[in-house]
């Protein structure tokens, strides 16, 4: 990334952000749309598992969300001049549906019934990956780009090397996503054998009670 | 169709939540005069001001759509019944629908005597179009939030929480509708069909969804 990729002519090296702020940016709505597909399976099935799947994705597309953003004002703070940029639809949409998504965990920990929490948190789930795409086209056409259009319909418009280095960026942060995704799965599958465990050999005394969470538990 | 008669009916005898709705819009317009120190406000200015006080009295509505049903079990009742259950968000979301007509009947012609700088009547029937194209989407999203928001703990909290994010496309496509019509010079003829379009298809869109989901919020 720092040494393949040649120099951007006008903005020299704060240009490489660009390989990290523009993967995260795209893995993070990719991640709130997967875990609306996922919260379909709950809803279909009723099975937990799949609410479990949800908020893992959710709760990851989150985080890297949050880096996107900060990326994202670090690199219009070093090119653009401001931190942020109101006139920007890609900006505005993206903190749209940041701030919907960062009620998802109030929305769960405000549930006590840990069934009805899956139900809800789907539901929402399903309605907030389809309203993803949807801003994004309100939010574009309200105001003009400012953001360089380097990836058109018509292709990529950047110099090959730059462009391998961005789709190598891309996978990698996609798989980064799906590693941590999978990591958080077998955690929390984890902790739930053992607490299935320590209850058939402890007894029900021996476990202590889940306070109230957000995550499915 | 009866619960929607049933929350008509309820509405007109107790006078709970409509005109609490229309003297909260009153009194926003009063504060907006004082907040943007102007006496009278035109083009995209005055389309947001009406499109953010609709709103937030609109949040109101939302807020009590279903406390009635959950204080007094009008959900069993509502299950026992042998409807489908999607009746319920059409009703809930036709009442929401006519609860905001009402409240800009009042609020619209308020709004022009209080703030607007030029006159109202040329841009009525544009005016007309994209407050009902807005209130088709407020109805069907505030029905879907309030649906969600009322079985959690801080219900008052979530549901306007939950349901300002998702409206946001739809104010956008509002304000910028009514912006040309309110405008001082220069005024457009109609409301501009990009946005028109834009709001209708988010009506529709959102009107699937929640058709489509409506279901599991009611299991119980």
């Amino acid at each position: 990334m720092f040494f393949y990729a040649p120099l951007d002519a006008d903005q020299g090296f704060t240009q490489k952000i660009f390989y990290i702020h523009v993967p995260l940016a795209i893995v993070s709505l990719g991640g709130f749309i997967f875990g609306g597909l996922l919260a379909i399976g709950y809803l279909r099935t009723g099975d937990r598992a799949w609410d479990m799947r949800s908020y893992v994705a959710i709760h990851m597309a989150l985080i890297f969300g949050v880096g996107a953003l900060i990326t994202g004002s670090i690199w219009a703070k070093a090119s653009w001049g401001h931190w942020w940029v109101w006139n920007e639809p890609t900006l505005v949409s993206f903190l749209i549906v940041l701030l919907l998504f960062a009620t998802y965990q109030p929305l769960r920990f405000s549930i006590e019934d840990p069934e009805r929490q899956s139900r809800y948190a789907s539901v929402f789930a399903v309605v907030a990956g389809a309203f993803v795409p949807l801003n994004y086209l309100a939010v574009n056409l309200a105001t003009a780009y400012v953001h360089p259009r380097v990836l058109t319909l018509t292709g990529a418009k950047l110099p090959p090397s730059m462009g391998l280095t961005f789709a190598v960026a891309l996978v990698g942060i996609a798989l980064l996503y799906v590693t941590l995704w999978k990591y958080e799965m077998a955690a929390k599958n984890a902790r739930s054998q053992v607490r299935r465990l320590r209850r058939t050999l402890l007894g029900d005394d021996g476990v202590r009670p889940v306070g109230r969470s957000a995550a499915p538990s | 169709m009866v619960v929607l008669r049933k929350d008509l009916r309820l509405e007109l005898r107790t006078w709970e939540t409509l005109p609490a709705m229309v003297l909260f819009a009153l009194v926003t317009f009063v504060i907006f005069h004082f907040g943007l120190n102007r006496t009278t406000i035109s083009g995209q200015l005055a389309a947001g001001v009406l499109t953010v006080t609709v709103l937030f009295a609109a949040m109101l509505g939302i807020n009590r759509l279903f406390v009635a049903e959950r204080e007094q079990g009008g959900f069993d009742a509502f299950l026992l019944a042998p409807v489908d259950r999607t009746t319920m968000l059409v009703a809930k979301s036709a009442g929401l629908f006519l609860f905001l007509c009402v409240l800009e009947v009042v609020a619209v012609p308020a709004f022009a005597l209080f703030l607007l700088g030029p006159p109202l009547g040329p841009a009525l029937p544009g005016l007309l179009v994209v407050l009902v194209l807005a209130n088709l989407g407020l109805s069907v999203i505030g029905t879907l939030v309030s649906a969600i928001a009322v079985h959690t703990r801080a219900r008052d909290l979530i549901g306007p929480l939950l349901g300002l994010p998702l409206l946001v496309p739809a104010l956008i496509a509002t304000a910028r509708a009514a912006g040309p019509l309110l405008a001082a010079s220069h005024r457009a003829s109609g409301p501009p069909g990009k946005w028109l379009l834009i709001l209708a298809l988010y009506d529709v869109v959102f009107g699937l969804l929640a058709y489509a989901v409506f279901d599991f919020l009611l299991e119980d």
